[in-house]
């Protein structure tokens, strides 16, 4: 699985409460997490997500289990997000909404393009190749079929 | 020879494995969101071989009429299916499994991050989201990966005023929040011995805090005991020597009371360099410290006198609220001014019932100070229930007396 986007730089250890407040989980209306995505951590960011590929700092997605954070940023147009971990839950989460994570630690150059092969396992920006640390087998599989709901849908 | 981790799941560190779950939950929160999954993967039906829990205790009552009909649906949808259904008022859902529920060496699953609170009873119990629950409801399955361990070795006793949650607080500094990212946390020595059920369920829940997958306790005689005055007969696990990926270790003496600054809940700090700190709000409660030996610590401290702050106070269950209200500890808390709220989250979330005002500050005995969380430009910092309510009684915050 391949793709490119233009980095998106972020902080450390940002939690889901940060992705989307709590304050707009009521709703099954998933434009209203794209509406509010990031708000309490940058408001501009929001704007910057489509077609970008987020490179984050340690620890992304940490706190609350609430899948609506990786829905918000999946469907603000975000083609994956690098950082050097995730936090667990969150990685399922996004795997199963169909949104790539990438394990690696790189350095974020903001605009700049990024581009990155999951299947081979690198990530490229500013002129250097990263190897990144592959998915399993499953996930691959997840995250090829887009998602865990298509995964069932065509498994069993 | 196995860490709990590994025999529960029957696998070695960093092994995949397919498992059946015994024990799986969602709240109105997430339940949502995974009913929506579960009728995308074709709704071809629930795996009653679970035992399926829904457990509304997010906002309970509902707040507003877009909320109350999520739950219309979602309540529906539970009480024609084969879930166990908890509806309002009930109780927060890691406290209703922890009251006779979760027995050893099971693997519990919910829609929440807390659900790691659940190892207190040497049950493998963690946290996943909504679109894994669905698939969970359909299959009765799911994959894990088999987590290092981090053995903390506990020893001695508390003294002071110093009480778990200050230990939870002191560990996850220590730790960071992500120092057990993809690992479990398993508490042995014999410190252990002195740790009562409520307590140990506190220190199972800030676990994630630190990234962990779960924090566990060996099932023994406490667990036993405790398990046994709800009616479930259940056997100790005897603890085999095994491999950590690393040890830390804790006197239970050397631990202070301390509060976790926001926006971060590793930024911990002793509660003697930050007295005299004004408060608006104290809330005592959630699925950290909202049981009854809580609420009776808070009574027996704010007993007989008024609280200068506003002070919210939610119990964690209706069954923590009838023993509060025989035992008179609720008349305590009442009389000294506080507010009571639904047994459930609370304004935890920042949801409802206790939200924060701009420039507003809160002292809590949850478990996230996170920017926001609580309401935009309020700010939280995390104390145990001695810290609380000492500190309700001042309007500040105020050391907990020595009792």
């Amino acid at each position: 699985m391949k793709g490119k986007g233009c980095a998106v730089c972020a902080g450390a250890d940002i939690d889901t409460d940060l992705v989307i407040a709590g304050r707009y989980l009521r709703t099954k209306d998933h434009k209203v997490w794209v509406a509010h995505v990031f708000e309490d951590l940058d408001p501009s960011l929001a704007s910057r997500l489509d077609g970008a590929v987020i490179v984050a700092g340690k620890n992304f997605g940490c706190g609350s289990s609430r899948e609506q954070a990786a829905i918000a940023i999946r469907e603000s147009g975000v083609v994956a997000v690098v950082a050097p971990s995730f936090a667990r839950i969150f990685f399922r989460n996004a795997i199963n909404i169909g949104l790539p994570l990438i394990e690696c630690d790189i350095t974020c150059h903001e605009g700049s393009p990024v581009t990155f092969d999951l299947t081979e396992g690198w990530v490229e920006t500013g002129g250097v190749k990263y190897p990144t640390r592959p998915l399993s087998k499953r996930m691959q599989e997840i995250l090829a079929a887009g998602g865990l709901v298509n995964y069932w849908r065509t498994h069993g | 020879m196995s860490t709990l981790s590994e025999r529960i799941l029957q696998g070695t560190a960093g092994e995949y494995v397919d498992r059946k779950v015994n024990r799986a939950y969602v709240h109105d929160g997430t339940g949502v969101l995974t009913l929506e999954a579960w009728k995308s993967m074709g709704a071809r039906g629930i795996r009653d071989a679970t035992d399926l829990h829904v457990i509304f205790d997010h906002i309970v009552p509902a707040n507003n009429s877009t909320t109350a009909t999520l739950q219309h649906e979602l309540r529906d949808f539970a009480c024609g299916s084969f879930f166990r259904f908890s509806d309002i008022g009930g109780g927060i859902c890691h406290q209703l499994m922890s009251e006779g529920v979760v027995m050893p060496n099971e693997i519990v699953v919910g829609a929440d991050s807390h659900t790691c609170t659940l190892g207190a009873f040497g049950a493998f119990a963690t946290g996943v989201g909504a679109t894994d629950m669905a698939a969970i409801w359909m299959t009765g399955e799911t994959w894990f990966r088999v987590p290092e361990s981090i053995g903390i070795h506990l020893s001695g006793t508390f003294t002071g005023a110093a009480e778990a949650k200050d230990l939870a607080l002191t560990y996850v500094s220590r730790l960071g929040m992500d120092g057990a990212s993809y690992q479990s946390l398993e508490f042995i020595g014999d410190g252990t011995g002195v740790i009562p059920m409520d307590d140990r369920l506190t220190l199972c829940n800030l676990a994630v805090e630190t990234g962990a997958k779960t924090g566990m306790f060996y099932a023994d005689e406490i667990t036993v005991h405790y398990l046994a005055a709800t009616g479930q007969r259940v056997q100790k696990q005897e603890p085999e020597p095994c491999t950590y990926a690393r040890e830390i270790g804790f006197d239970l003496a050397d631990i202070i009371p301390v509060i976790a600054v926001p926006p971060r809940v590793d930024t911990v700090k002793p509660v003697s360099d930050l007295v005299g700190l004004p408060l608006d709000q104290v809330f005592a409660g959630t699925c950290t410290n909202g049981r009854y030996s809580d609420l009776a610590r808070f009574a027996r401290i704010v007993k007989g006198r008024k609280v200068a702050v506003r002070t919210i106070v939610v119990p964690a269950s209706r069954a923590v609220l009838e023993k509060a209200i025989e035992t008179g500890v609720l008349t305590d808390i009442v009389r000294a001014g506080c507010s009571i709220g639904t047994p459930g989250c609370g304004p935890c979330l920042g949801s409802h019932m206790g939200v924060l005002g701009e420039g507003e500050v809160c002292l809590s005995t949850a478990n996230r100070n996170f920017r926001n969380r609580m309401g935009v430009g309020g700010e939280i910092y995390l104390s145990s229930v001695a810290t609380a309510a000492a500190s309700a009684l001042e309007g500040e915050i105020t050391e907990p007396e020595v009792t």
